[in-house]
């Protein structure tokens, strides 16, 4: 330290004093994040399942179907249920989200995609009530909050492993006859399958078949 | 004006008929000839090359002068390298990726405006004056920040890859696009200029009780995800210049996380907030997003390595073989765990394998060049590459990741791929038994 005097010691914060202190105003209003698992962060206010049919259908309908099931390849909401072992799997709120207050969370912090971050809690609360209604998660009477939210059990909510067990393989790098030549074929090929949009000229526009 | 001025004195000289110009407007005559073909090849005869014997028209008049492109930009003949998205892959273009033009890169750093992108809400343009990035929870001091105050702090400049996990998901059940670009394009390398997020930290103070970050993004996703304080204390940089200039917008200018190793979604862009907590938040984007699915219906969260993993570039699909001969296969390799160690080819899909050359340098967590001179006899080949990195880990095929994972697991294919060459020299992405 050139003037300890001066400065504080490293070890201290604001040791070099740049930027001003977040003020209570400024952090409640960023401060939007939501605690899956338990829901900490979740802001007063409620909603029913009869108010969130109404908001949904003017605010995700158009996306996400009626009744959840998709547009185009904007993602299900709904059903799902018993797909997760199979060829194709159909991860839903439904059938993978593994806690209720994400749902809050997301919709609050990112939808409806075109100005995220513009409904009410309540009608937060409302859509996330209607959406786990629509997977049988919740009744009909069911009425999101603060309290309720972290209660709701999710179906698929023990089927998450939260640590890493990678590296699952455990290749040796073997140099010289590896394997039997006449074993090494080809099972699978790209050619011909008339997926690749081309790597040359302008951008494609390929669409979807 | 002086210097177009200059370049049509040129230009019209030529057209005067002197024996110096016709000669000259012949060539470029020529030249023109030839640009047309690079669009839409005419039906006749191949034009005469302004190469030697000929002196080309470029050779015999002025050029442009300096700044007339002031910020520059590539070769007109170049136009084609550019980032492509898969239009079927996604719903629209503001939540989707675009993939980098590897088959026409060279060495380890991604130009800027090549750098591919993911957004999860569109690109959002921020003014740099207006942007704050706040850091509060479990700290002694919750701070905001102006991009004025961040650049004052100590400065740090790594190169560091970016890989999207999703990179090579489409692979996971069979070969489908025959693309370098769109296989592996999902990565990326550039380097990073900053301050160390342990700096930042340091100056809020981390109570003892935080042992978790979230980090979030100003862009309409609010895009958030959870990273442990020790990955945050190790080697994260808060970023806003990228090979030398400022942040382009797809790259999340003007501030962005840097997460060495780390799947490339963690990386927030634009960021914008950095809270610290006891606990991991399980936002949408780690709990129904960036999961691994397993065949038995678990699946995997917080798996964030990218573990080692490396492509041939050189040849590719989109870059054949133009006959038997001498060649030097080129790639790429990186792995997350630190440094690459070794890189092995193989030209008989696995059989034999020789160690390729490393090029220098080999930087942690970065990409790293190999290359491997080859005579091609002109028969049928199967080229692979398999990475090995510092801890020891060996790229596996996507047959022994099959047997761990299945196939519903999108994210993290870091398997070797095997590009097959015909005897015409072509080359197809395939999958081996």
């Amino acid at each position: 330290m050139l003037a300890a005097g001066t400065f504080a010691s490293a070890a201290e914060p604001g040791h070099f004093g740049y930027g001003s202190k977040a003020s209570p105003e400024q952090i409640a209003g960023w401060d939007i994040d939501v605690r899956g698992d338990d829901g900490v962060g979740l802001p007063p206010g409620s909603g029913t399942v009869k108010r969130g049919e109404e908001v949904y259908a003017e605010q995700c309908a158009a996306c996400h179907g009626t009744f959840g099931e998709g547009e185009g390849r904007f993602p299900k909401l709904v059903g799902g249920q018993g797909t997760l072992k199979g060829e194709r799997p159909e991860p839903t709120v439904g059938s993978y989200w593994p806690f209720a207050p994400t749902l809050w969370d997301y919709i609050n912090r990112a939808m409806p995609m075109p100005a995220p971050h513009t409904l009410s809690a309540d009608d937060v609360y409302a859509l996330t009530a209607y959406v786990l209604n629509l997977n049988d998660i919740v009744p009909n009477e069911f009425v999101a909050d603060r309290t309720s939210l972290p209660t709701v059990k999710m179906p698929n909510s023990e089927s998450f492993i939260w640590t890493d067990p990678r590296p699952d393989t455990m290749a040796r790098p073997c140099m010289n006859a590896c394997a039997d030549p006449a074993e090494t074929r080809i099972v699978s090929t790209a050619e011909g399958k008339q997926l690749t949009p081309r790597t040359t000229g302008p951008l494609d526009t390929m669409q979807s078949k | 004006m002086r210097p177009n001025l200059w370049r049509s004195i040129s230009l019209s000289s030529n057209v005067a008929g002197t024996p110096l110009g016709r000669r000259s407007f012949l060539g470029l005559g020529a030249a023109l000839t030839g640009s047309l073909a690079i669009g839409a090849k005419p039906a006749n005869a191949e034009p005469a090359p302004a190469s030697p014997p000929a002196d080309a028209p470029w050779s015999q008049s002025i050029g442009a002068g300096v700044v007339d492109r002031p910020y520059g930009r590539p070769a007109d003949s170049e136009a084609g390298v550019i980032r492509r998205n898969v239009p079927w892959l996604t719903a629209g273009a503001e939540s989707s990726v675009s993939f980098s033009p590897l088959q026409d890169l060279h060495g380890i750093i991604t130009p800027n405006g090549l750098f591919f992108e993911r957004h999860h809400a569109g690109r959002p343009d921020i003014d740099p004056d207006q942007h704050r990035l706040m850091i509060h929870g479990l700290v002694e001091r919750p701070l905001v920040l102006t991009m004025k105050d961040i650049v004052r702090f100590p400065s740090t400049s790594r190169i560091h890859f970016i890989e999207c996990p999703a990179n090579g998901g489409m692979e996971w059940r069979a070969a489908q696009v025959n693309s370098l670009q769109f296989n592996h394009g999902m990565i990326s390398c550039a380097e990073w200029t900053g301050v160390k997020l342990s700096t930042l930290l340091d100056e809020v103070g981390v109570r003892k009780e935080a042992k978790w970050a979230m980090v979030e993004g100003a862009d309409g996703a609010h895009m958030n995800r959870s990273l442990t304080l020790d990955k945050c204390l190790d080697d994260c940089l808060v970023v806003y210049a990228q090979n030398g200039e400022a942040l382009r917008p797809e790259q999340g200018y003007p501030l962005r996380l840097v997460v060495p190793g780390w799947e490339g979604n963690v990386n927030i862009k634009w960021l914008r907030r950095i809270k610290l907590g006891d606990k991991p938040w399980f936002s949408r984007e780690e709990t129904s997003k960036y999961t691994d699915l397993m065949p038995d219906g678990t699946s995997r969260g917080f798996t964030w390595l990218i573990d080692a993993k490396s492509v041939i570039t050189f040849p590719c699909p989109e870059k054949p073989l133009s006959g038997p001969g001498l060649y030097e296969i080129r790639g790429l390799a990186w792995t997350g765990n630190g440094k690459v160690k070794r890189v092995d080819v193989s030209t008989d899909g696995g059989v034999n394998w020789q160690t390729a050359r490393l090029h220098e340098p080999v930087l942690s967590k970065a990409l790293t060049k190999f290359t491997l001179p080859w005579q091609w006899d002109g028969r049928p080949a199967l080229l692979e590459s398999r990475a090995i990195d510092e801890t020891g880990y060996v790229q596996p095929t996507i047959a022994q990741l099959r047997t761990q994972r299945g196939t519903n697991s999108v994210y993290h294919n870091n398997s070797i791929q095997t590009w097959q060459i015909k005897p015409d020299g072509s080359v197809f992405d395939v999958q081996l038994a």
